[in-house]
């Protein structure tokens, strides 16, 4: 029992250190590279199998102490090595032009693979010296991986993540000394007694972060604060991020993207709020007088406004409330404005109430923390414009690392959705950064033609707009075709600003092109093609991955092709690489690295391991690679493809996630516990001996349950769409609950397995899983990028009908003599 | 006797003119790197040449991109790199731009002899220095104090005494010394400063990168035409065209 709770709290700060550093790195550097750094260093995990198997004649016997100073160790390392990794001079823009920047970047994972090393090591060792009650350390080990996914949620809704690493120290420190309490000698049970209160003591005692990471000087917040008395006036997190509010008074923000080079006017003072570090959205000053605001008018997002009076405005991702007043200024009746972070809602309403002429409790201003997309889904009103302007899922990043991240607001049934909430005649209208040559308008653009085509529009060209600034577009879609009127006025509208018109509804050409001239009519060219026959032939041919995002393949911000790279490459002397969308590639790094490291984990103890220790029974080391490796990525597929279908049902409040994340691992672990039960239920007479045959139990179940669910989830989610959040997070977990019971239990079946007929091979066995599970990690987002995640729900399948096959036939009972 | 004396005086002159080559190199051990980086320039505005509209730059550019001692504007640690063709971080967040692309910009900007030039965001001094080198006047804001002076007494040890340097928000550009017959503005807004296009001379241009730190996506160029009227132009710097093939 002690040695479960020891497990149970190593695994706990394991996975909360996983999510925090994930936090942190996010806030330093970019969310690509940060999910780099942390897949290679969670590679710890294998690294300490291949340690523990190499070394466990010696670890073994001495399991108390060892045990003991790798949980200290581990809690040492959470600060230290989050505090030295950031003596690393790693500017990750600079890889492709300095080789240097190679050796950071090794250094980086040398230095944060540590505490995942040591918490590995604690953990294999567990499983190692208790593999005849594998399933019991499993189990602590899934239990406190759940608590500490929620665990970290909770924390950070309280702390800044700066001041959590102590934090996650304590239950890492304790378990040396909780692993001590069953010894029979009293001394040995007063040492760990005094470790478990100097564990939980060490947040006060070690207080290492009190200020924020020195982030990249090459964010906006840095370069933001180099300016003469700019400084952070308020700053509030959350797990959704560190916003801070930066007043820099001698150089003003002036943020109005886009404006038109023939207003003159100057925006008001504004004050930047930066998310982790970049991603700017403003608060801007109302003082009462209509005039300083009139540069709202100059910018493309305001064209909506010019063909509808009077209207009832939904704005997405309303942030500082650029948009919110926007709408007001043009006089909406209604504004209905939906901000995520209600940390960022706070700060415009309350902290800067005032400052911001209590935009947020206007009278008809009616502000929702909430998701964009769920709010559409149980939202009955409609509107007569819906605003989404340069909103980006999390951060927005200039070097395209979003791709990554998966956006469920430009789908196509997003904006099917969007689409559906418009009254007749109602525009949507989405505005991003212009970039050359196009890449997310374009695929704005033709998402927005299949969304409409879905909703059974026949000539979804009428009615569409493009528009174009010298940096931004917008999209309008409207419900209706456009008018003349319409057409008219939004010829006058663009005339009046110099703007472009790169599609309208019977346009002629020579519309497009004039004021802000790009060497070639790339936006007019595309949206011709987009609507014409060519369609797939031009997205074929172009350079960028411009095709419609879908909710299973939710990645709008994937433009790259890898048969552009080399043209890219080529070109770095001469500007070539700002075209690279780094995003895909990093992921791409990612495998590649974790690959490579991978196979000497797995390889290297093979040439130490007596491969004839078996005898005749249980796994082979071919069989068990492929059982432990099978089972990792199955895991971690379906886990992961599972979770991404239930995001967008939940509406992906992170309170909500983290509760379901937290549900699938608790299951999995109750699934461990009673595994042997399993086992033993199959087989009656024999019920010491752990049977192949209740692996292909579990794997039939979790096949036939999977396939279920792909099939009912969609039906199921439309049936339910109306239910509050406590309810969704009850559905999700008695979905959950299941499929995850059934998939706790192949792991411990399969340790079983090999610990009766080869224990020397468990802690190899264990390391192996490690790293398919990073491997699977980097290797789903792939799949899904391409495929969508119902194939990823599928290889996972097929994975575990591998495991299935790579059991069957062999006997689980130890080799005679 | 003679001959032994002839040979006396070839050698001689062979050893004085090895000598003074040996020494001009002693004086500035860059100038190989820095003409090769010259070659590589032309070369990238061959390949290029279809984007950017035209075969060659200016060979004035081309010239003074081969005098002006890029190893001086960058930090210490960096001098070796500083021929290569690349942008280079100068401390603050701030880069200086890839030499391709700066001789791109000055080359788009169109200005003479006569000319007088704004510049808003001065990093290193390198940009005004290449313009210092073949205009009038050169104006120069720079919001980072440390940088601007930095970058004054650089550009004043090397005898550049047609720039001038101050600290301060480009936005209003520098209304003493308007208008301007070309404006460059490396430290992109989020938007272009309308007083700085009332600063802009009718036929004057004003060139401004945009991107982030180490990635200038594109040149965005600002044309006011002589009776006034505004006109901008992108141009990507790369060779490509995101459609091929086909037809």
């Amino acid at each position: 029992m002690a040695v479960g709770l020891a497990v149970f709290c190593i695994a706990m700060a394991l996975l909360g250190h996983e999510i925090l550093l994930m936090r942190l790195l996010s806030i330093v550097q970019w969310h690509h590279f940060a999910s780099m750094i942390i897949s290679l260093a969670l590679l710890g995990l294998g690294a300490a199998g291949t340690f523990n198997t190499l070394f466990q004649k010696w670890l073994l016997p001495r399991f108390h102490g060892v045990f003991g100073v790798n949980a200290v160790l581990f809690g040492l390392a959470i600060p230290l090595s989050f505090s030295v990794a950031q003596h690393i001079p790693l500017n990750p823009l600079e890889i492709l032009w300095d080789p240097r920047q190679w050796l950071h970047l090794l250094q980086t994972y040398l230095v944060l693979f540590l505490p995942f090393f040591f918490a590995g090591n604690c953990l294999t060792l567990a499983i190692a010296r208790f593999k005849e009650e594998v399933h019991r350390i499993y189990f602590f080990d899934l239990l406190g991986a759940g608590f500490g996914a929620l665990g970290i949620v909770a924390l950070l809704f309280v702390f800044p993540p700066w001041e959590c690493l102590e934090i996650l120290s304590a239950p890492g420190i304790a378990a040396a000394g909780l692993v001590r309490l069953d010894l029979p000698r009293r001394r040995s049970r007063w040492a760990g007694l005094a470790l478990v209160l100097l564990g939980s003591g060490f947040p006060w005692l070690w207080q290492q972060g009190k200020a924020p990471p020195g982030i990249s000087q090459y964010k906006g917040l840095s370069t933001a604060l180099l300016a003469p008395g700019a400084t952070v006036v308020a700053q509030a997190t959350s797990p959704l991020g560190w916003l801070a509010v930066v007043e820099s008074p001698s150089i003003p923000f002036r943020h109005a993207p886009g404006m038109s080079l023939l207003c003159a006017s100057e925006p008001p003072p504004q004050l930047g709020v930066f998310v982790d570090g970049d991603s700017m959205s403003p608060i801007t000053k109302i003082d009462g007088r209509l005039e300083p605001l009139t540069f709202l008018d100059c910018l493309t997002m305001a064209l909506p406004f010019r063909l509808v009076q009077n209207p009832r405005a939904l704005v997405l991702g309303a942030g500082g409330g650029m948009d919110v007043l926007l709408a007001k200024l043009h006089g909406a009746r209604a504004i209905d404005a939906v901000e995520m972070d209600p940390r960022m809602i706070s700060l415009v309403k309350d902290t800067f109430g005032e400052y911001a002429g209590h935009l947020y409790s206007a009278e008809n201003v009616k502000v929702h923390a909430a998701e964009a997309r769920s709010f559409m889904a149980r939202s009955t009103a409609s509107y007569d414009v819906i605003q989404i302007s340069l909103l980006d899922s999390f951060t927005a990043s200039a070097t395209g690392g979003h791709a990554l991240s998966e956006s469920y607001l430009y789908t196509v049934e997003a904006l099917r959705d969007a689409y559906g909430r418009l009254a007749p005649g109602g525009i949507l209208s989405i505005t991003r950064w212009l970039k050359i040559p196009p890449r997310d308008s374009l695929k704005l653009f033709a998402t927005a033609v299949q969304a409409l085509e879905g909703a059974g529009v026949s000539n979804p060209g009428n009615r569409l707009t493009l528009i174009r600034s010298w940096s931004t577009t917008t999209l309008l879609i409207k419900n209706g075709d456009l008018t003349a009127a319409d057409l008219e006025g939004i010829r006058a509208f663009c005339g009046e600003r110099a703007f472009d018109i790169d599609h309208l509804p019977g346009g002629g050409s020579g519309e497009g092109n004039r004021f802000n001239v790009l060497d070639e009519p790339y936006l007019s060219d595309g949206a011709r093609a987009l609507l014409g026959r060519e369609r797939r032939a031009f997205m074929d041919r172009y350079k960028f991955a411009i095709e419609p995002a879908t909710d299973d393949r939710p990645y709008f911000f994937h433009f790259f092709k890898w048969r552009t790279l080399p043209e890219i490459l080529a070109s770095r002397g001469r500007g070539g690489l700002p075209l690279m969308e780094w995003g895909y590639p990093v992921l791409v790094m990612t495998l590649a690295q974790a690959l490579v490291l991978s196979l000497v984990l797995i390889v290297v103890p093979l040439l130490f391991l007596d491969r004839g220790g078996g005898g005749g029974g249980g796994m082979g080391g071919g069989r068990i690679i492929l059982y432990f490796s099978a089972v990792g990525f199955a895991f971690l597929f379906m886990e992961i493809a599972f979770i991404q279908k239930l995001i967008l049902f939940l509406g992906n409040p992170i309170t909500a996630v983290s509760v379901v994340i937290a549900g699938f691992l608790v299951f999995a672990g109750i699934g461990s516990r009673c595994s042997t039960a399993l086992s033993n239920a199959m087989s009656p007479f024999r019920p010491a001996e752990p049977r192949p045959a209740s692996i292909l139990a579990a794997a039939a179940g979790i096949a036939t349950l999977s396939i279920l669910y792909v099939f009912l989830i969609p039906q199921l989610f439309t049936w339910l769409a109306h239910l509050g959040d406590a309810g969704r997070v009850a559905v999700s977990i008695v979905l959950v609950a299941p499929l995850a019971f059934l998939m706790g239990m192949p792991f411990p079946l399969g340790l079983a397995i090999v610990g009766a007929s080869r224990p020397a091979h468990v802690p190899w066995a264990w390391g192996i899983n490690g790293c398919a599970s990073v491997l699977a990690t980097v290797l789903a987002s792939i799949v899904a990028i391409h495929f969508g995640f119902r194939i990823v729900v599928l290889l996972a399948i097929a994975f575990y009908g591998l495991a299935a096959m790579a059991v069957a036939g062999t006997r689980g009972h130890a080799p005679p003599g | 006797m003679v001959r032994t004396s002839i040979g006396v005086f070839w050698v001689a002159v062979a050893l004085s003119l090895a000598a003074s080559v040996l020494l001009r190199a002693a004086d500035d051990p860059f100038k190989p790197a820095r003409d090769r980086m010259v070659r590589e320039i032309e070369g990238d505005v061959r390949r290029t040449s279809e984007r950017i509209g035209k075969a060659a730059l200016d060979p004035l550019v081309i010239e003074v991109m081969a005098r002006v001692p890029r190893h001086e504007f960058v930090p210490q640690g960096q001098r070796s790199q500083a021929y290569d063709n690349r942008p280079l971080p100068i401390g603050y967040g701030q880069t200086i731009s890839q030499p391709y692309i700066v001789a791109l910009m000055t080359d788009l900007l169109k200005v003479g002899p006569e000319s007088k030039v704004l510049e808003v965001g001065t990093g290193s001094g390198y940009q005004a220095a290449i313009l210092a080198e073949f205009v009038r006047e050169v104006y120069s804001i720079e919001i980072i104090g440390e940088l601007a002076e930095t970058a004054a007494e650089r550009l004043k040890k090397l005898g550049y005494g047609n720039v001038q340097v101050r600290t301060g928000d480009g936005y209003y550009g520098w209304k003493e010394h308007a208008p301007f017959d070309g404006i460059v503005v490396t430290a992109a807004a989020g938007h272009i400063p309308p007083p700085l296009i009332e600063q802009l001379k009718p036929g004057a241009r004003m060139v401004i990168p945009v991107g982030g730190p180490f990635f200038v996506q594109q040149l965005m160029l600002v044309q006011k035409t002589e009776s006034g009227e505004l006109q901008t132009r992108q141009v990507l710097p790369v060779a490509f065209v995101p459609l091929t093939g086909g037809h």
